[in-house]
């Protein structure tokens, strides 16, 4: 399997590249869609010149950055496409291998299974091969890396594509069982954006699962090793805040970036529901609202985990898809972060409902967003509730598309302890429905 | 021996290259005081001025009001240079512990006092200048933390705020020069200024004591065609529809000076004739001014009223080229993004000087400093000394200060990069797609002379000269304003708040509810439900107790 990824590898970088050296790549940084004020390249590059004016770039508002990232590119910037593309890759192949990892312990645990005759005697068909699951890692490798979302947001050099790495490098160090690495993953995730918080729950409970520790509440176990999790958590974060202190040589920066995070000033049209909503919310409740909306993302953890932790890898994409379409600043590129895991859930194609619906709406309004924007600022001959309610549309049909997934998932599940093919009580065949 | 109280005022009318015709009066009231003890006894210095100074421990006031934009290529350099719109700088003293605060007040308090909406000025169009804004008068230091600068380019000027500015004067409008100020004349004109410059000045060499200068400015353009129609004739009457009859009683000087140094062929006659003349440097150029003395009777003739009329016989004649000279445009398209150039000239023929230019730029246009480029002549020119304070969203402004050195006889060109915020809705004015008002930058300079300069300050001179204080003989200090820029920002569509929040609650519901029935609910099998009838009819099988269908 090692060429194809390596061909994959060449085809992505060599796409990235072509498009990096034609005129197209300046125009790409600017789109509103594919960079957000928190990880555009051209404020990256500002906080650079503040810094050597002698000027702290947390001073005015253009930069929102973590210190990290004015550190790496104090050194990096010349390099700065190389250091993109290889953050792609390294995403891609982590994905792979942690997808590789997580069927072989999908079909370990579906062979225990089967062993035990846990399952019905009708729901053979639903049960899956090592043929069909064989593509499964090189399909996830190539979502990634040929999503146009993914290769726009490489070509504008948006931070999102370091944060999808650092995300990937989690996914597949908690697939793996390393406890501590996991933990600085994730650290570091929520040290450049604070919504990766939520993936704590997914990561401490596979963990848990991996290391035969009972998910129990009422054992000591469970405690324990949900403090030795979260003290390795919190620790690293620490460690991190202090030591971007230590780089610039204030608290600056925690306002500058986490408080522009949580509080939503800058008003800048982009993919997510926040902007236009805070454009014309009134003073008074402004606060109020704020607070809905940020805590609409954190506040799915708690009964997700309660519904899915047998299978903390399907919470860990439930959980990224919510970040990616409830945070405050959404760009492509987080979208393209959780539409790579869909090829793991291919098995769920025959109880998809609104697939079709999905896909074309997702694709419209991705067509449309351009035209849109150009027609309002521009043109002029469009106002601003055109490009609102294409944005309307698309978080619509994502949050369509993972609802979709899940319906499906829970619904295998459910026939794989009650069989496939469901009767009525005078025999004839049933319908399934949700009460 | 330092006088108490001095009151002077003068006229100086220039005619222009283009036929329109410049007048500047400027009223001067000097006051030995000491404000520290305590003032209690005003005379000429106006009360509403003097109780401002001290309460507010003001070093030094500079306010401008402006309508209109002065022409340099066509007109000249001003002898008071302001910009468009409403300009406010002033200097605290060091005693003052909180500068923000009583900025705030005193910016309410001129507000009151000039019936113009300064009220308007707050943190985020005020700016702390390092280099550029010194101070005119005597200064013991200069710590930049007791100055701030404000601009209001929007600011519309008429009667409302000549009236009081005129009342302040110590004859009113009532005698002296100032009878000519009627506001019907004056505001039908190309360029109309006024303004009020406070600071303390020495009267004399060893300097012991500090006297308070109060200067009240008017500079007002006449247009040929507009005012003069169409004919190259002026005349007092022609401009301001008065003649003068007396000079201010309180004035210890009242005099007119009529610039005649562009007639050496007679293009124009004045009459009446007057045997005074005079000559200056001013703005490093050597003018001869033909004087008109209203202290003395015998300039008012038998008719005891003075008119001086200007006839021209040729229109020939070449103008000064002013030496230095700035412009503004933005470039680009759309709303998402522009461009800030700022174009200035050395017109100088081999002389290159330094310039300090001074952008203040508002929060909503975020500028993007590592775009800016400084070009003379093609080539890159770097600025040898470069402060720039970012703008914080809703709190203040960018402040963008350089010094660049130009080149002789080139334009060296900035531009910056900016971006164009989307504001929240009720921080847009009722008429959105007027656009913003972006204020004037402000280039101040050293100007070589080609003329030596007066640096004796004791010299009786007038008083147009001696505006700028002359430190060295060979260069004189001038300031140019830019044209205020007018920017258009993308708006939100203003009837849609309720519609905008129904929407996307809906959304975030849709997600809510998808959510909420997939964690609460479980798969159960379907068992059909009977028609209505069947039900109806069950319902009524059970009341006759017959068993259901």
């Amino acid at each position: 399997m090692a060429a194809p990824l390596s061909l994959l590898l060449v085809v992505a970088v060599t796409i990235r590249a072509a498009l990096n050296r034609s005129s197209l790549a300046e125009l790409i940084a600017e789109r509103v869609e594919v960079v957000s004020p928190i990880t555009a390249w051209k404020r990256v590059i500002e906080g650079l010149a503040l810094l050597d004016l002698g000027v702290s770039p947390y001073s005015g508002d253009v930069f929102h950055e973590t210190p990290l990232i004015i550190y790496l590119f104090h050194f990096l910037v010349d390099y700065a496409e190389i250091t993109f593309m290889l953050a792609d890759v390294i995403t891609a192949v982590a994905l792979y291998v942690a997808v590789k990892d997580f069927n072989k312990q999908v079909f370990r645990k579906q062979k225990f299974s089967l062993e035990a005759e846990r399952y019905p005697a009708d729901c053979l068909e639903l049960i899956r091969s090592p043929a069909e699951m064989f593509y499964i890692p090189l399909k996830v490798a190539m979502f990634y890396l040929l999503n146009p979302f993914t290769i726009l947001s490489c070509v504008a050099k948006s931070t999102c594509g370091l944060n999808n790495a650092v995300l990937s490098l989690f996914v597949l160090t908690t697939i793996k069982g390393n406890v501590l690495l996991s933990a600085i993953f994730l650290c570091l995730a929520t040290y450049q954006s604070i919504y990766p918080l939520t993936l704590c729950a997914p990561a401490m409970l596979y963990l848990m699962q991996h290391q035969y520790v009972p998910v129990n509440p009422r054992r000591a176990a469970f405690w324990w090793f949900v403090v030795q999790y979260l003290f390795m958590y919190l620790g690293s974060l620490f460690v991190t805040v202090c030591l971007s202190f230590f780089l610039l040589g204030s608290w600056d920066f925690l306002p500058s970036v986490y408080g522009f995070i949580l509080s939503v000033p800058d008003l800048t049209p982009n993919i997510g529901l926040f902007w236009y909503f805070f454009a014309e919310m009134f003073e008074h409740f402004r606060l109020f609202f704020l607070c809905v909306f940020q805590i609409n993302v954190f506040f799915y953890t708690v009964p997700l985990c309660i519904k899915l932790k047998d299978q903390p890898v399907f919470l860990m994409f439930m959980q990224l898809a919510v970040i990616s379409i409830f945070k405050s600043y959404p760009t492509v590129g987080d979208t393209a972060l959780y539409l790579a895991f869909l090829p793991v859930w291919t098995h769920l194609h025959r109880f998809l409902r609104n697939i079709f619906l999905v896909s074309c709406v997702l694709l419209a309004c991705s067509a449309l967003f351009p035209v849109l924007w150009h027609l309002w600022i521009y043109a002029g001959s469009a106002n601003s509730n055109f490009y609102y309610a294409i944005t309307l549309l698309f978080n619509v049909a994502q949050i369509l598309l993972v609802s979709d997934y899940f319906y499906a998932f829970l619904r295998r599940e459910h026939h794989l302890t009650a069989g496939l093919y469901l009767k009525k009580k005078d025999g004839s065949e049933a319908t399934l429905v949700l009460k | 021996p330092p006088i108490a109280y001095e009151f002077q005022e003068e006229l100086v009318i220039r005619p222009l290259h283009s036929g329109d015709i410049y007048a500047s009066f400027q009223f001067r009231t000097v006051w030995e005081t000491d404000f520290t003890r305590g003032i209690s006894h005003y005379r000429l210095f106006p009360k509403s001025l003097g109780q401002v100074i001290s309460k507010f421990s003001v070093r030094e006031l500079h306010i401008s009001f402006t309508q209109g934009y002065w022409r340099t290529m066509q007109w000249g350099q001003p002898y008071l240079p302001s910009p468009p719109g409403a300009e406010l700088w002033v200097w605290f003293q060091d005693t003052v512990t909180d500068v923000d605060a009583t900025w705030k007040e005193l910016t309410n308090v001129l507000s009151g006092i000039f019936c113009a909406s300064l009220n308007f000025i707050d943190s985020t169009n005020t700016v702390q200048p390092s280099a550029s804004f010194k101070p005119l008068g005597i200064a013991n230091g200069t710590d930049h933390r007791f100055l701030r600068y404000a601009t209001l380019p929007r600011e519309i000027v008429c009667t409302e705020n000549l009236t009081p500015w005129k009342k302040l004067l110590p004859c009113g409008s009532k005698a002296g020069l100032a009878v000519l100020l009627k506001s019907e004349k004056l505001f039908h004109s190309s360029f109309h200024s006024q303004a009020v410059h406070i600071r303390p000045v020495c009267q004399d060499e060893p300097c012991k004591t500090a006297s308070l200068e109060l200067r009240q400015t008017l500079n007002v353009v006449f247009d040929l065609h507009a005012s003069g129609q169409g004919k190259r004739e002026w005349s007092l009457f022609k401009m301001f529809s008065r003649t003068l009859t007396e000079a201010c009683p309180l004035a210890s000087s009242s005099k007119i000076y009529i610039d005649v140094t562009d007639n050496p062929q007679d293009q124009f006659e004045l009459s009446p004739a007057t045997h005074l003349l005079s000559q200056a440097v001013v703005l490093g150029d050597r003018r001869t001014f033909s004087v008109y003395d209203l202290t003395q009777q015998v300039t008012f003739g038998t008719v005891r009223s003075l008119n001086v009329l200007i006839r021209w016989k040729s229109t020939e004649g070449d103008m000064l080229r002013p030496l230095l000279h700035a412009e503004r445009y933005v470039a680009g398209y759309g709303l998402q993004t522009g461009e800030i150039h700022t174009l200035m000239y050395n017109n100088h023929p081999f002389r290159s000087f330094p310039v300090l230019l001074l952008d203040s730029v508002p929060w909503y246009l975020r500028l993007y400093v590592h775009t800016l480029t400084v070009t003379s002549k093609g080539k890159d020119n770097k600025p040898s000394y470069i402060h720039y304070q970012p703008s914080k969203d809703r709190m203040r402004p960018h402040l963008l200060e350089m010094l660049v050195q130009l080149p002789p006889h080139s334009v060296t060109e900035v531009t910056v990069q900016f971006e164009r915020a989307l504001l929240k809705w009720t921080e847009y004015t009722p008429d959105p797609n007027h656009g913003f008002y972006v204020g004037s930058s402000v280039v101040s300079a050293l100007v070589p002379s080609t003329v030596a300069m007066n640096t004796n300050i004791t010299k009786e001179q007038p008083l147009f000269s001696t505006f700028f204080p002359t430190k060295e003989e060979s260069s004189y200090f001038i300031r140019v304003y830019t044209e205020p820029l007018l920017v258009n920002l993308p708006t939100p569509d203003f009837s849609m708040p309720y519609n905008v929040i129904c929407l996307t609650c809906t959304v975030v519901a849709v997600g809510y509810g998808s959510l909420y029935n997939l964690l609460t609910r479980s798969f159960q099998v379907e068992e059909p439900n009977p028609g209505l009838a069947k039900r109806i009819a069950n319902v009524i099988r059970k009341m006759r107790g017959v068993p259901p269908l």
